[in-house]
């Protein structure tokens, strides 16, 4: 799944996933009943087409882009109006089912709009304009309040809306299954993208611009139209967000958005086209129920992104991948002990470190820190020394043995050199 | 009318002088290592919270001088142990390395600090009425301000012009390889010159936390103005990254207190204010200020990407 | 019948700041000639090269390709137009397969463009084409390895591959042997005048002995300027030559 695939026949094998995941999808509202839970996996589903669309930048072109949420939420705020524009007219008008497009339509034209300029020089330049843009159209949302609904954002309702097959989507179980079936035809869309003319050259023209002038190519045409469908991507799931939440403010088209778009994308691995869905589907988890856990999510996301960028830049994907590569090819034959000490004691230094970071917000926040404390199962008084010394001991001791006793040992038996440089 | 126009320029030129302080370090770091730090303004703020905890043992002038070399250090080992171990992988993830580093640091400050503004305030010494004008007074401490920015100016000229250490900066800035060709040990320049920079952030956290608020959303509000500054300016040129600040600085001073719309002075010519083109005919230069330095940003990038005074194109 | 220009510098000065790299070239390439280019090192070939392949801006003077001006032209335009290079290190699409690498150099020429309706491994005239280079490039059995992981030989070999498969009539050719054993570079000559059968050559090199083998005729770049152009034997011969570059040993 990550180059196209050379004697033009794919092994039908390896597109297990595209089995494995649409008949989950199918499946999992039954495992998990709640509303709660549906609305969940529905904003899985956007998510997972947003992040589609923003690896056809990233993985596929090579576009840093820090203002992606621009094409989403314009494209949502489109199709907000349009669905506003259905109800006032009493229900009449564009099926709810074809609101999506709208919203697609909205995102390939802004994409167009802001391509022009955007994609003329590639790198930096291109991430910076992508970040100037988004702030510029972020802070405009208070000066066309019309359009962005001021403070508040704009209402709609998708209940009150024609249904190309008669169903009522006030219903979020149908609505989730709106989501799947949107999508799937993103997700193959996207996937087919890769396969065409132009998603070869956009590969080509990630790796070696300048090689891809001397075939023939202009470079900056190969981003414009990539970057232009990328758009269209991200404002079709801005359309499905309308349908989901029923509601868009500035938020919408903000830096948090791009940010997290960025952040799950990375996190699953943009070198691989499965690498968006699984990581757009852990931040949404993570960014929904994490909170109501605990007050330093914040915190957590940000540390896993930076873990990520530094010790697995092919994503969690990735390093699945590369690892189960390496146990096919016998890598894992007589340290598979070793390797399970290392997860655990990994596991166990994460551990620790989450007893700090939690002690801490306690300690720091809470009106009382001396009130008891429920810490992983123990009741503790944060502000006595014995809890610090066990959390950072747990700590200290999983890292301290995974690095200084397990990756010495696994090295000595594998014979591979250490990860990382010193420069 | 000439007192908005006395009161803008001088609150322009204070806000615009901030701005350098905060952006001289970035310049450099990016004009050197192609890094776009995003988590430059975190150790702006670094340095406000960090004068403000020393200040409460030691002192305003002894926290003035030990607070930037604390966040210089920490920029050092933000350097050594975390962007060099990523510079490996790329430009994409030291990007990201710091976009991140930035969530955390703030992250941190809040939980150390608390998320409420703290009380940094101006010593007593420099707390004083300088002059007045117009009716408002002016601080000693607006003019220290204005003091310690033209200090550091003169300081970074004279470092990067008069002394051997300047003319590699200099020379790394335009020929990252051919100074390390020459035998320089160029990852310990990039270090010393990452800590520099964070450094002087940190000298105008110390400053601008004082002028302005302090509190943990300090580094996100001032951050992107700051990449303006260094677009607009020139990667790696300081003077061009003044007189970006200054630009940018007089530019939304203005557009905040001068209170007009293009409808204000030619009449409503009967344009509604519906619409995008009404809309933009009715609208007052106050909304339009926060706009501004982006809309600038965006224009120089297509234009001009080299910047005012700038010898490296991004 | 006369052979025509496939390509014409005249006049052509290329100044960065206040220093002449390129001071005034004048040269006439014949359509179909072996044309090598040979110079004392900072003469400024290689950035002859990019003024003509479009990488880089002339200050002064006018470059035709079959008589259409081509100065000054972005990369990709002049490329079209007929003009492909190779360049002094190896530039490929790392990480693409020899055949991913073949067939992404054939797409524009075979008409495909930026098309995004169609899938590129169905393209059977695409295939083929590709399939065929790689024979004559004996790369056959590394279809489906990556770029990076060929030999260095084997890289310069589908380099070669993807400059001819541009389809361009005029290929230029920058040091194709450097760095190479004389065995490696006698084949990758082989190579060149295997696939090149048909096209105008214009190469960079600084071994004698390929230059002498491969040239119809040679021109000689000093100071950024031609100060001879003639046959093998005429630049043997010349006085100004051999002192400037040649030195007085000469076989």
């Amino acid at each position: 799944m990550a180059t196209p695939s050379v004697a033009g026949r794919t092994n039908l094998l390896k597109l297990w996933p595209w089995v494995v995941i649409p008949l989950a999808a199918l499946v999992l509202p039954f495992i998990f009943t709640s509303g709660h839970a549906i609305n969940l996996l529905s904003h899985m589903g956007v998510a997972i087409i947003f992040a589609l669309s923003y690896n056809m930048l990233l993985g596929n072109t090579g576009l840093l882009s820090f203002g992606h949420a621009v094409y989403y939420g314009l494209g949502a705020y489109v199709a907000m109006h349009v669905l506003r524009a259905i109800n006032d007219a009493g229900g009449q008008g564009l099926p709810v089912e074809l609101l999506p497009l709208v919203g697609a339509l909205a995102g390939l034209g802004f994409g167009i709009l802001f391509g022009t300029f955007s994609v003329r020089r590639a790198g930096v330049v291109f991430a910076m304009i992508t970040l100037g843009l988004g702030a510029l159209v972020f802070s405009s949302s208070q000066m066309f309040t019309d359009f962005f609904g001021g403070e508040a954002g704009l209402f709609g309702n998708r209940a009150e809306a024609p249904s190309l097959f008669g169903i009522d989507y006030a219903s979020s179980l149908a609505v989730y299954y709106l989501v799947v079936a949107w999508a799937l035809i993103a997700a193959i869309l996207i996937y087919l993208l890769r396969k065409t003319p132009l998603g070869w050259m956009a590969n080509a023209v990630r790796d070696n611009p300048e090689r891809a002038q001397f075939v023939g190519y202009d470079p900056t045409i190969v981003r414009f139209i990539q970057f232009s469908l990328s758009a269209c991507f991200a404002g079709l799931a801005g359309g499905l967000y309308v349908i989901t939440d029923e509601i868009v403010n500035a938020e919408v088209v903000g830096q948090i958005q791009s940010g997290a778009v960025l952040l799950g994308t990375y996190i699953g691995g943009i070198g691989y086209f499965i690498g968006p869905i699984v990581g757009a589907s852990i931040v949404t988890v993570l960014e929904s129920s994490l909170s109501s856990y605990t007050e330093a999510w914040v915190l957590y996301f940000g540390l896993l992104f930076i873990t990520i960028v530094m010790f697995a830049p092919m994503g969690i994907v990735g390093v699945i991948h590369t690892q189960y590569l390496n146990w096919k090819a016998g890598g894992w034959k007589g340290n598979t002990g070793i390797r399970l000490y290392l997860i655990v004691t990994g596991l166990i230094g994460i551990f620790g470190a989450i007893c700090v970071i939690e002690l801490s917000y306690h300690y720091f926040r809470s009106w009382d820190p001396s009130a008891p404390f429920v810490l992983m199962g123990v009741t503790v008084d944060a502000t006595t020394v014995l809890p610090w010394l066990a959390c950072f001991a747990i700590a200290i001791i999983g890292f301290g043995l995974m690095l200084f006793h397990g990756r010495p040992m696994l090295s000595r038996h594998t014979g591979a050199t250490s990860r990382g440089g010193n420069a | 009318m000439l007192e908005t126009i006395a009161y803008s320029i001088f609150n322009g030129v204070l806000y615009g002088t901030l701005l350098f302080m905060m952006s001289s370090g970035l310049t450099l770091i990016f004009g050197m290592m192609g890094v776009l730090n995003f988590a430059h303004a975190s150790f702006y703020m670094l340095g406000a919270y960090f004068a403000y905890t020393l200040g409460l043992g030691t002192g305003f002038w002894v926290a003035l001088f030990l607070a930037p070399i604390a966040v210089g250090a920490f920029g050092a080992l933000v350097e050594r142990y975390g962007l060099r171990r990523v510079h490996q992988f790329g430009h994409v993830p030291e990007l990201l390395f710091t976009f991140g580093l930035a969530y955390v640091i703030e992250e941190l400050v809040a939980l150390f600090w608390g998320t409420v503004p703290v009380p940094y305030k101006a010593p007593p010494a420099l707390d004083t009425t300088a002059f007045s004008m117009f009716g408002l007074n002016y601080s000693v401490f607006k003019v220290f301000i204005l003091v310690v920015a033209v200090a550091m100016f003169v300081g970074l000229w004279f470092l990067l012009k008069k002394t051997r250490a300047g003319l590699i900066i200099q020379g790394a800035l335009s020929r990252p390889d051919m100074v390390g060709a020459l035998g320089h040990n160029v990852p310990r320049v990039f270090m010393l010159v990452f800590a520099f920079g964070c450094a002087l952030a940190g000298l105008g956290g110390v400053v601008g936390g004082i002028h302005f608020v302090t509190d943990p959303g300090m580094a996100f509000m001032m951050g992107p103005i700051v990449f303006v500054v260094v677009v607009l300016g020139g990667l790696g040129s300081v003077p061009g990254a003044l007189i970006a600040s200054l630009i940018i600085g007089i530019l939304q001073t203005f557009f905040l207190s001068i209170n007009f719309s293009l409808a204000g002075a030619f009449g409503a010519l009967g344009i509604e204010d519906s619409g995008f083109f009404g809309v933009l005919w009715h609208m007052e230069t106050t909304r339009i200020a926060p706009v501004l330095p982006f809309l600038l940003l965006v224009l120089t990038l297509i234009f001009r990407p080299r910047g005012l005074l700038g010898k490296r194109e991004a | 019948m006369t052979t025509r220009n496939a390509l014409q510098l005249k006049g052509v000065t290329k100044n960065f700041g206040r220093a002449e790299i390129i001071r005034g070239v004048d040269l006439d390439v014949h359509e179909h000639e072996r044309h090598v280019i040979i110079g004392p090192n900072g003469a400024g070939k290689s950035t002859l090269f990019n003024l003509i392949s479009g990488r880089l801006k002339v200050s002064d003077g006018s470059i035709k390709l079959f008589d259409n001006a081509i100065h000054n032209l972005p990369a990709h335009k002049v490329n079209r137009m007929g003009l492909s290079r190779s360049f002094q290190v190896t530039n490929l699409f790392q990480n693409m397969t020899v055949m991913q690498n073949l067939r992404c150099s054939l797409l524009w020429s075979e008409g495909h463009k930026y098309a995004f309706w169609k899938s590129v491994t169905k393209q059977d005239a695409v295939t083929e084409r590709a399939a065929e280079l790689m024979e004559r490039l004996n790369l056959t059995k590394q279809a489906n390895t990556p770029a990076s992981l060929l030999t260095y030989a084997e890289q310069r070999a589908l380099e070669i591959g993807c400059t001819v498969a541009s389809g361009a009539q005029v290929i230029l050719l920058d040091e194709p042997t450097a760095g190479m054993s004389r065995t490696e570079a006698n084949d990758a000559i082989h190579l060149i005048q295997r696939m090149t059968g048909e096209n105008t050559l214009v190469v960079v090199e600084h071994d004698l002995s390929v230059v002498f083998e491969l040239a119809d005729r040679i021109s000689v770049l000093v100071y950024g300027e031609i100060i001879a152009t003639g046959t093998p034997e005429e630049i043997r011969n010349n006085a100004a030559v051999q002192e400037a570059y040649l030195g007085t040993e000469v076989h």
